[in-house]
């Protein structure tokens, strides 16, 4: 006789991965904020395109995005395992396969991107496809364990969205579209090293060369300053092109003293006053980035709203 | 003679996982289908210079110059 219930087990373990373990594989919350990013992209364009024709864009961005998570997650699964922040990633977690994880990866980066081309334009597509090799081989095959500066250059994966966005409606890239790609490319290393210093076990476990482990947490709160320093003229300078206006202007000049404050008291504290309280100043501060490029990008949807209602043409401000 | 057989269980925590797997790929199939075919009714209807029955471009529908 034999136990069918003991033939499952042996044959399958624990492992049997359920759905949502390929969703996570997606990074569900970096995709949050590329659908995000890249639906004011479209939606602050001159032009508009067809709801059916926008949705499919957003969606196939979107799944450029995970597919590219998905890759990133195959190639660093043995540092995840050593991080605490990733160790329950479905691959160090036993869940799921490496080999599915790169299957899934490749798949569904070529459906995004031939379905963004076939729903949109080439460039939209290329640009997608530009995205997927740059996070997944030029940051995470190469930069994220050769050099301190992988966040930097890194960023410029995250910060694609909003100008395929813009591209999908346009069929081109103005300077808007780089406007906001440089917003998210500024915003990303201060984001990233405040979130550095208060996780400073995890990247010096892993190896992971990051500024806070090569260059040391005092030249690491320098850098914040000085980013944020030159993140402030990016920010404001989008204000001043068709995207902008009043509303982005004044949302931009509040977000941008409080993140110049925050940066400024990382800046001023030592390691011991961190410690002292818990590196409340830099949890803080982390928290606020994520509300920054909320705003700004917010804010730039209330402008699009504001002009496509004709409501600056009432008050005689030009749109 | 008589045998007990051990029954095979369905829902064991196994064929649950297996299940919403399979549930979870067959909705997003759906929904794919359901993208495409919303895509090309848009494009179709935007579709200027090609006819919804036969997708051949018309020279005859091209804008005219006054």
């Amino acid at each position: 006789m034999t136990d069918i219930r003991a033939d499952i087990h042996a044959q399958t373990g624990a492992s049997e991965p359920g759905f949502g373990d390929y969703v996570t594989l997606l990074k569900p919350r970096v995709m949050s904020l590329v659908v995000f990013t890249a639906l004011v992209g479209l939606l602050v364009a001159p032009v508009a395109l067809h709801p059916i024709e926008a949705l499919a864009a957003v969606i196939f961005i979107a799944l450029g995005a995970g597919a590219s998570g998905a890759l990133n997650m195959w190639w660093d699964a043995d540092i995840d395992q050593v991080m605490r922040r990733t160790a329950r990633r479905p691959i160090p977690a036993g869940k799921v396969e490496p080999g599915e994880a790169l299957g899934l990866g490749l798949a569904l980066s070529g459906i995004a991107v031939i379905m963004l081309g076939l729903a949109t334009n080439l460039l939209a597509a290329g640009l997608l496809a530009f995205t997927i090799f740059f996070y997944a081989v030029i940051y995470s095959m190469w930069l994220k364990r050769a050099t301190p500066q992988n966040i930097v250059i890194g960023g410029a994966a995250g910060a694609f969205p909003p100008m395929i966005g813009w591209a999908a409606v346009t069929g081109s890239v103005g300077i808007e579209a780089w406007l906001m790609f440089a917003l998210i490319f500024m915003w990303t290393p201060p984001h990233f090293w405040a979130l550095a210093l208060f996780m400073k076990e995890d990247y010096s476990n892993a190896r992971v060369p990051m500024l806070t482990v090569t260059h040391g947490r005092r030249s690491t709160r320098r850098h914040i300053l000085a980013y944020t320093v030159l993140l402030v003229p990016v920010a404001l300078a989008a204000g001043f092109t068709s995207i902008g206006g009043p509303v982005y202007l004044a949302a931009a000049l509040v977000m941008n003293a409080l993140f110049l404050h925050g940066a400024w008291a990382i800046w001023r504290r030592d390691e011991a006053r961190a410690e002292a309280d818990g590196y409340r100043t830099e949890k803080q501060v982390f928290r606020l980035s994520l509300y920054y490029l909320f705003v700004h990008f917010s804010a730039l949807l209330v402008e699009a709203a504001l002009r496509g209602t004709g409501a600056y043409a009432l008050v005689g401000i030009a749109g | 003679m008589s045998t007990r057989t051990t029954p095979l269980r369905p829902t064991h925590e196994l064929h649950k996982r297996r299940f919403s797997r399979n549930l979870g790929v067959g909705l997003t199939l759906v929904a794919f289908i359901a993208l495409v075919f919303g895509l090309t009714i848009a494009k179709v209807q935007g579709g200027g210079t090609l006819q919804a029955y036969d997708h051949t471009f018309r020279p005859a529908l091209l804008p005219q110059d006054d």
